[in-house]
């Protein structure tokens, strides 16, 4: 057995493997398939300061391997996960850890602030790349400044480890990526979805109702793989990967590639208990290679 | 109730129609107590451009013989590929997913279930609960034609069976809410499933009758245990998962306009 156990920054994990916003509810939803506690790390999904709607239905295109989503961050609201979701799930012998999103800063900060006391959530992931709200969102993420300018404000007011959430829509991510290290984040998780559009050709119409929505799932993974490679050049903090990681092999080359940790979002829809199969198939690879530790290939990816 | 992921075997491969397969899926494991209404995502391997799991209906468990069935309906690549399924193959499904229907609480009612093309799919494993409680229990199955009509003489098994077609072909000519017998007898009990236009009009005539309906919605789904939060409808609740809150809904929950 290798040792799988990585730090980001302050956060001690068990293995790399996480499970990415929006894909893995609060844990709970998949308990009857595995062991949450085997997991390195649970991001519950995105949290804001008020109960959220979400988007109109159709929120859902499947597309050539993978699938557009226009959920909208529907949820019921930081105080509603404080009060009821929060006390069912925070004896899950894992990191749990909470994606925060909001449209002003001001919302960003104020949720922040709620979650900063609770014991058992050691991180949160402050996600300016949703593509999927009219306000807010991923118009954070896209731009230095702004990007700059929420990742500033929550870090005065939230003391534990805080994770950027980065978008791919954008010309150059590493700028982004430095901005955000710049003003404290601790480390960053990319990418989000991948702005996409689909249309129903015999009805000559849309499929979803929000026009646009982000793209998930294999099909995204090149993007995102190229993109953890130039953040991780870029960046000095830790980078967490993500983008239609489906199985052992996605994930090694996101490790190799200089993710600390990688996160499985989409894949869970197919297969549940993908997670766990992704922590055993990291350890054949250690194992089969002789590194005695997941650390020993952060970052090993060898000249062509 | 938990929930499972399961590798099953094909037992038979049944050609209904051309656009109707039912598969006879066994294990070598004692399938899990399903409820009628309750579906399954199936995952489809050999089809490249089937990424997503099926939510398909559970038409019929036969505990005795230990058989799940699926009734399906050929309308893209991934059904294509299940329906050219032979014997032998294995399907790995997470099951059972959702709610159920609710039986009444009046042993008298007066029950119908109304289903439309690939709709009548819950209806059959409804309908032999319903009888094994003690129920009377009435079929009205409406199709384009009789050859879409299928297997009526399983439904027979457990009830009346009057069918519409649109052609005429089988039954009386029209829809299923064009059928004498929604004027000839007084049902206080609706179950629906079918195209949306189809239970908004049964929908229609229940709250005209004053009855109780029931309706299984079918929306497009990633997960199907209520993480993804795709497959919403919109209920006096706000917006709710389909797959987790339904399928199954009474209709004075849904925010439709009939």
């Amino acid at each position: 057995m290798a040792n799988l156990e990585i730090n980001i920054g302050k956060l001690q994990l068990k293995n790399p493997v996480m499970t990415a916003s929006g894909t893995f509810g609060y844990g709970s939803e998949y308990s009857d398939f595995l062991d949450l506690s085997r997991i390195g790390g649970i991001i519950v999904k995105g949290t804001t300061i008020r109960a959220r709607q979400g988007n109109p239905y159709p929120r859902m295109a499947e597309t050539s391997s993978g699938m557009l989503n226009a959920v909208g961050l529907q949820n019921k609201g930081v105080d509603y996960f404080i009060n009821h979701i929060y006390p069912t799930v925070k004896d899950i012998d894992t990191n749990l850890i909470v994606n925060v999103s909001g449209s002003t800063v001001e919302e960003y900060v104020e949720t922040a602030e709620k979650l900063n006391s609770l014991e058992n959530i050691q991180a949160i992931e402050l996600n300016i790349s949703c593509p999927n709200v009219k306000e807010g969102g991923m118009a954070f993420g896209t731009n230095c400044l702004s990007a700059a300018q929420v990742v500033r404000a929550v870090r005065m007011a939230y003391k534990k480890e805080l994770i950027v959430k980065l978008s791919p829509n954008v010309t150059d991510i590493s700028e982004i990526a430095l901005a955000v290290e710049a003003e404290g984040a601790d480390s960053v998780s990319l990418i989000n979805t991948v702005l996409g559009m689909a249309i129903d050709s015999e009805k000559r119409k849309p499929v979803l109702s929000t026009i646009t929505g982000g793209l998930s799932g294999p099909a995204i993974k090149p993007i995102a793989l190229r993109m953890v490679w130039e953040v991780a050049r870029a960046v000095k903090i830790p980078v967490i990967g993500l983008g239609g990681i489906m199985n052992a092999a996605d994930a090694i080359e996101f490790i190799l590639a200089g993710a600390s940790a990688i996160q499985i979002g989409t894949a869970n829809f197919i297969d549940p208990t993908v997670t766990i199969k992704v922590i055993d198939g990291i350890n054949d690879y250690l194992e089969r290679h002789h590194y005695l530790s997941v650390n020993e290939i952060i970052g090993a990816l060898e000249d062509i | 109730m938990k929930k499972y992921m399961l590798d099953l075997i094909l037992k038979e491969n049944k050609i209904l129609s051309n656009q109707y397969n039912l598969l006879i899926l066994t294990s070598n494991e004692k399938i899990p107590e399903i409820l009628p209404g309750q579906f399954a995502e199936v995952r489809v391997d050999g089809s490249p451009t089937t990424f997503l799991r099926r939510p398909i209906s559970i038409h019929y468990v036969d505990y005795e013989l230990n058989e799940l069935w699926l009734l399906i309906q050929i309308k893209g690549d991934g059904t294509k590929r299940l329906a050219n399924m032979t014997a032998g193959e294995s399907l790995n499904i997470l099951v059972p997913l959702g709610n159920s229907f609710n039986e009444p609480m009046n042993k008298e009612a007066r029950i119908l279930l109304v289903g439309g093309g690939c709709g009548v799919a819950p209806l059959l494993y409804l309908g032999a609960n319903l009888k094994k409680s003690g129920f009377q229990v009435n079929f009205l199955l409406g199709a384009r034609t009789k050859d879409d009509l299928i297997e009526l003489c399983e439904y027979e098994r457990f009830g009346n069976v009057f069918t519409t077609t649109e052609d005429g072909s089988h039954g009386e000519q029209g829809f299923v809410t064009q059928h004498s017998v929604l004027n000839d007898s007084d049902f206080n009990y609706f179950y629906t499933c079918g195209p949306t236009p189809m239970m908004k009009a049964v929908a229609r005539h229940a709250v005209n009758a004053k009855a109780n309906c029931e309706v299984s919605l079918e929306n497009t789904m990633a997960c199907g245990i209520g993480a993804c939060l795709c497959c919403v409808t919109d209920t006096t609740e706000g917006h709710v998962c389909v797959c987790t809150e339904g399928p199954v809904f009474n209709i004075t929950k849904l925010k439709w306009q009939i």
